[in-house]
């Protein structure tokens, strides 16, 4: 007999506002720039027209899609068939967690202007789809230690704007 | 500006992103973007040197204006430079680029390989994370190479922080998918698995997870997990809820951890060790128990969390599948979950339980839930939730069930979303055909699903219901009398109409002795629909009406006119013209013998799995992402069947699934059993190929001619398996002597052999190339099953797309067929795809594989330039690895007619009175990949006297010189 190889690790995540608007993208598998377009629009269309208080999964060709609307924001996780929806959507909600830690009461305003501390942040949690580090005080350990390592204050404002 | 900066926000960066905000429309939106990519341009461009802060700002705007869905053709040059700066904040921003932007073939790798390698040496965790992250998010092969052997190392080294360890080890998960060949990991095996009993949770965690993966696929080399994973999952269900400290997720201990380590053991069967398994069972009580404490909080993170690992220890339960009373437990809190208020936990328990409904052991278990489950049907609101408890009702179905579970999805089915109704269509299908005990029952239900869902009925369900009837008797006057009545309805289904057209053609004359449903009444009837159909199913009414001929010389004249009016005589349409003609000859000309042998009932289909199987699978898995595992089991259960009914529906030419492709494959009607006839039979005198040969085959008057010219005996099926069985063992033929003859021309012969011909016209613009194959057959056997495909290696695969159009699967004798393959070209690239040819000829497989000559220089646009433009790009192009020279030996006779000719079909401008030597040659040109641009310079200095040749190459790139060098230098 063949062995089964089960996989379970998140495809991709996308944050998009409420207006079908896309704030952050991630792939954790090599994907085209083509069907990349077709999921975040099929994940858009999908899911902006649900009823609140629905079920958070659906299922979408072969991939499990777990979904969970934060104020003005949809974080939206594309899982392969065996991985578990609801630690998914703790996976979710933990970034959440971690966003706001750092933002300190986050909005999606944070994520537009920040958007590369959004990717970092995301980065120190998840690596190729996989749950890296699950304890919110070492991601914020190493976020911080990462601030410390930027330039002061006086720098930033001496630098032109343009 | 906006406040909403932080840390070391840009403040040009802020801005323009608050621009774009401000943006009313598209257009401005555009406009914006332009200005700014003129900007940065200019400053990468100008002489001033850009400090660090401005190159970090310019790339992250370059990386804004990309996510928000514009073109990036440059700036990653400077994102390259990032990498190597010694500000934290510079190197990260670069690393992100590199991430979201560069794909896994671009001229930078090498640049990046080693800015990471720098950073995995640099000892600082920082750093050495940032480099992995770059591994991991980018994952090309060139970086499997590059890091495949170091990353091991750093994982497992005592002197690694527990962080950078914990990137490692997924980083090497990751590599490890894409390329496992590469990780090889014998000797870090037991080191690996130790990681298991790391005093740190976080790095357990992440090395878990790539346990798990490397254990799939070498199980006995990571048996030893198993007995460290038991234990320490032991130790996380028995821990207060406190001890695991910051690995506690809202008072539930470490849950990531704990569904690893339970999906860790779905790798294993049950242990064999009576301890070890008691201490297994020990905790999956555990957490079975837990499961009806009270909460410790009210919060749904708590809960799910919770939960989580609970659904995962019922995944691991299932899947050992041999402790009949876990199972039985994990059903009732199944059970329990079905009627909680939570959607998502309802959701959860139907999908588990259809895998559980599969267990021998837990199957009657799943059956005392029915009730709640057809409940679930009508009354949850939400449509995926419907979807999973149709899925549920699949699984459970049995024997003693099936009634009842038939009737309630045909009952969903009249107010099904549009989404799932054609999934339930299949299932039902399925069901009433396998838990069929008397066919009437079945016949009803699938003229029933006609009824009330037609549009969703596919042509397999309505094929299989014929094949059905056909194979069995006790069903077929029934089958007659039902369609007879369902077609009584003012408006039935088109679906309806075919299937009744062909029932009533076949056994019609089983209830034509009711005067009610007499001949004519039966021919009024099914004529009165005609009209209102399709072509396809009135081809098939035509086909139909000519039985009927045979059946009920009665109504012959009725249906003699019918054929002979002018709107089938003259129909627009070719096949319903046709038709109409050679059926009318036929029931002119043909005795009421030979009428009654030509339109026999059909004889019986063999018996084979149902493709409709198959139709289910595939819509359930369709359109795939890519690097998506096949083999995933599916959760009906049905996987077996599924598989064999796939291989019976590929193998085209069987006699089984010929009809099912009536109507659906388009084809020129073939009159191949002309000579089967001529001898012996009356020849009808008008002509010979206006009679439909086909219906001379006793077996097939009602199928198309495809079925004819594939399969005109019944035993052709089983020769189809021997063969398709065989097809691998066949000795495969190729060929590349002709290769090198297309370096400088696109058209010729690239392969000859006794058999087949084939010829090549080729067309290339920038870099996308379109190919003509023309296929010609010289024997005077036509070629069967022809089929082609092109595979790449793995290193050209990402290079090189070729996609192929469908070609004929039959080639006639001395015919010609022709191929479309269209070509982009991705990046450069030095191997050449292989076009592999199979087909039947006389009983036997033909395999044949020929090297495509599509070659690196067939991108090449010619530039034209002068001799001072030429002399400064040569000098700019001067470094060592840019240059590439062969002194070669003339293999032809030294023309220079000839040598001018080959360079221009080699893809060049010819510049002339650049050279000081007017012997010699130079070109240049510009190779076009999807990814870059490559200029080329090429010089060609001809020694008449030595007879030699001296050939060199300036490029950008390395690879591009080495390989248009390779290619050019065996032309003269």
């Amino acid at each position: 007999m063949k062995r089964q190889t089960v996989t379970h690790r998140l495809r991709f995540l996308l944050l998009f506002s409420r207006q079908g608007k896309l704030r952050l993208q991630k792939w954790f598998v090599p994907t085209s720039e083509r069907e990349k377009k077709k999921v975040i629009r099929d994940m858009i269309m999908l899911v902006l027209p649900r009823q609140p208080r629905t079920c958070n999964f659906l299922q979408w060709k072969d991939l499990k899609i777990v979904y969970k609307r934060y104020a003005s924001l949809y974080f939206c996780a594309g899982l392969e068939e065996h991985d578990n929806e609801l630690l998914a959507l703790e996976v979710l909600h933990r970034y959440v967690e971690l966003l706001d830690k750092y933002f300190g009461n986050v909005c999606e305003l944070d994520i537009i202007f920040n958007f590369e501390k959004a990717y970092f942040i995301l980065d120190e949690f998840l690596m190729g789809g996989e749950v890296l580090e699950t304890s919110k005080f070492a991601v914020n350990v190493s976020m911080e230690q990462a601030d410390t390592l930027q330039e002061t204050m006086e720098e930033y404002m001496s630098k032109p704007a343009y | 500006m906006p406040a909403v900066s932080k840390g070391d926000g840009m403040r040009g960066l802020a801005v323009f992103i608050s621009d774009i905000r401000n943006c009313k429309s598209k257009e401005s939106e555009v406009k914006r973007i332009n200005k700014e990519l003129a900007n940065i341009r200019s400053k990468f461009k100008g002489d001033k040197a850009l400090d660090g802060y401005s190159k970090k700002k310019y790339v992250c705007k370059l990386l804004f204006i990309f996510l928000l869905g514009h073109d990036i053709d440059f700036g990653h040059m400077e994102a390259v430079n990032l990498l190597s700066s010694n500000k934290y904040t510079e190197k990260q921003i670069g690393y992100l680029f590199i991430s979201v932007l560069v794909n896994s073939n671009s001229d930078l790798i090498r640049l990046i390989n080693n800015a990471i390698k720098n950073d995995l040496a640099s000892r600082n965790s920082t750093f050495m994370n940032l480099a992995l992250h770059c591994i991991a998010n980018v994952g090309s092969r060139e970086m499997a190479e590059a890091f495949a052997s170091e990353i091991p190392r750093i994982l497992v080294a005592g002197d690694t922080m527990d962080s950078v360890k914990q990137s490692a080890a997924l980083c090497l998960l990751r590599l490890n998918r894409t390329s496992p060949d590469l990780v090889p990991m014998g000797e870090w095996t037991a080191r690996v698995v130790h990681l298991l009993n790391d005093q740190h949770l976080g790095v357990v965690t992440a090395a878990t997870s790539l346990i798990t993966t490397l254990a799939q696929k070498s199980p006995d080399d990571f048996k030893t997990s198993v007995s460290l994973a038991v234990a320490r999952l032991s130790r996380i269900v028995t821990s207060a809820s406190i001890d695991l400290q910051d690995y506690t997720y809202y008072f539930v201990a470490a849950p990531w951890l704990s569904v690893k380590l339970l999906r860790l053991l779905q790798c294993y069967p049950p242990p064999e060790d009576t301890s070890l398994r008691s201490r297994l069972t020990e905790c999956l009580e555990t957490i079975l128990n837990k499961a009806q404490e009270p909460p410790k909080s009210k919060k749904v993170q708590h809960s799910n969390a919770k939960n989580a690992v609970l659904f995962e220890a019922i995944a691991l339960i299932i899947h050992h599948d041999s402790e009949p009373n876990l199972l039985v437990r994990a059903c009732n809190q199944l059970g329990q979950f079905l009627q909680h208020r939570e959607t998502n936990l309802r959701y959860l328990a139907l999908e588990s339980m259809c895998t559980l409904a599969s267990s021998e052991f837990s199957h009657e278990a799943v059956k005392t839930h029915i009730e709640t489950v057809i409940n679930a049907l009508k009354t949850e609101r939400d449509v995926s939730v419907r979807q999973r408890a149709v899925d549920l009702l699949y699984a459970m179905c049995d024997r003693s069930n099936s009634k009842q579970i038939v009737a309630e999805m045909l009952s969903y089915l009249e107010t099904a979303d549009y989404s799932i109704r054609e999934e339930i269509v299949l299932k039902v299908a399925i069901l009433a055909e396998k838990y069929a005990v008397d066919y009437t029952w079945y016949v009803d239900t699938i003229l029933n699903l006609i009824r009330i869902a037609g549009d969703y009925v596919s042509e397999e369900v309505w094929y299989r219901v014929i094949q059905i009837v056909i194979n069995r008797d006790d069903v077929q006057g029934y089958a007659a009398k039902t369609v007879f009545e369902a077609l009584q309805a003012p408006a039935c289904h088109e679906n309806l109409v075919k299937v009744g057209g062909y029932i009533l053609g076949e056994f019609g004359n089983l209830i034509a002795g009711d005067p009610r449903s007499s001949p004519l009444v039966q021919f009024n009837l099914l004529h009165s629909k005609f009209h209102l159909c399709s072509v396809p199913t009135r081809a098939l009414l035509l086909s139909a009406y000519i039985k009927f001929i045979n059946l009920f010389p009665e109504v012959k004249g009725t249906i003699q006119d019918v054929l002979r009016s002018d709107s089938q005589l003259r129909n627009a349409d070719v096949e319903l013209q046709q038709r109409a003609v050679e059926y009318l000859r036929l029931s002119c000309i043909a005795s009421t013998d030979i009428l009654a042998t030509v339109l026999e009932e059909m004889p019986p289909f063999p018996e084979r799995e149902s493709s409709i199987l198959a139709k289910l699978k595939k819509k359930k898995g369709s359109s795939k992402l890519p690097d998506m595992d096949d083999s995933r089991k599916n959760v009906n259960g049905s996987t077996e069947h599924a598989e064999d009914a796939e291989v019976a529906s590929k193998s085209l030419p069987s006699r089984y699934s010929a009809p099912l492709l009536f109507f659906s494959v388009p084809q020129p009607p073939q009159f191949l059993l002309e000579e089967l006839i001529s001898t012996d039979r009356p020849h009808p005198s008008s002509s010979a190929t206006m009679l439909p040969t086909r219906t001379m085959v006793p077996s097939h008057t009602f199928t198309d001619d495809l079925s004819v010219n594939s399969a005109p005996s019944s035993g052709a099926s089983l020769l189809v398996d021997v063969f398709s069985d065989f097809s691998s063992a066949a000795p495969t033929e190729g060929s590349d002597e002709h290769f090198p003859r297309f370096v400088c021309k696109n058209n010729g012969i690239i392969y000859e052999n006794q058999l087949l011909q084939i010829g090549l016209k080729s067309e290339y613009r920038q870099n996308l190339g379109r190919m003509y194959v023309f296929y010609g057959n010289k024997t005077s056997t036509q070629f069967l099953s022809f089929s082609t495909s092109v595979s790449s290696n793995n290193v050209l695969g990402p290079q090189l797309n070729v996609q192929e159009k469908p070609v004929d699967p039959l080639i006639e004798a001395g015919a010609q067929v022709q191929q479309i393959l269209n070509i982009e070209c991705v990046s450069d690239f030095s191997d050449a795809p292989i076009l592999n040819i199979q087909f039947r000829y006389g009983g036997t497989l033909q395999n044949i594989a020929v090297k495509l000559p599509v070659m690196l220089n067939k991108f090449f646009q010619p530039t034209e330039m002068t001799s001072q433009d030429f002399f400064q790009r040569w000098k700019q192009l001067g470094a060592p690895q840019q240059e590439v020279q062969k002194i070669f030996k003339a293999k032809n006779q030294m023309d220079t007619d000839v040598s001018k000719a080959k360079l221009l079909g080699f893809g060049v401008a010819l510049l002339d009175g650049v050279d000081p030597n007017p012997a010699n040659f130079v070109g240049a040109g510009i190779i076009h990949t999807k990814t870059t641009q490559v200029g080329c310079l090429l010089r060609l200095e001809p020694n008449t006297q030595a007879q030699m040749y001296r050939l060199t190459l300036r490029t950008s790139k390395e690879s591009v010189s080495q390989r248009l060098v390779e290619l050019l230098s065996e032309q003269f």
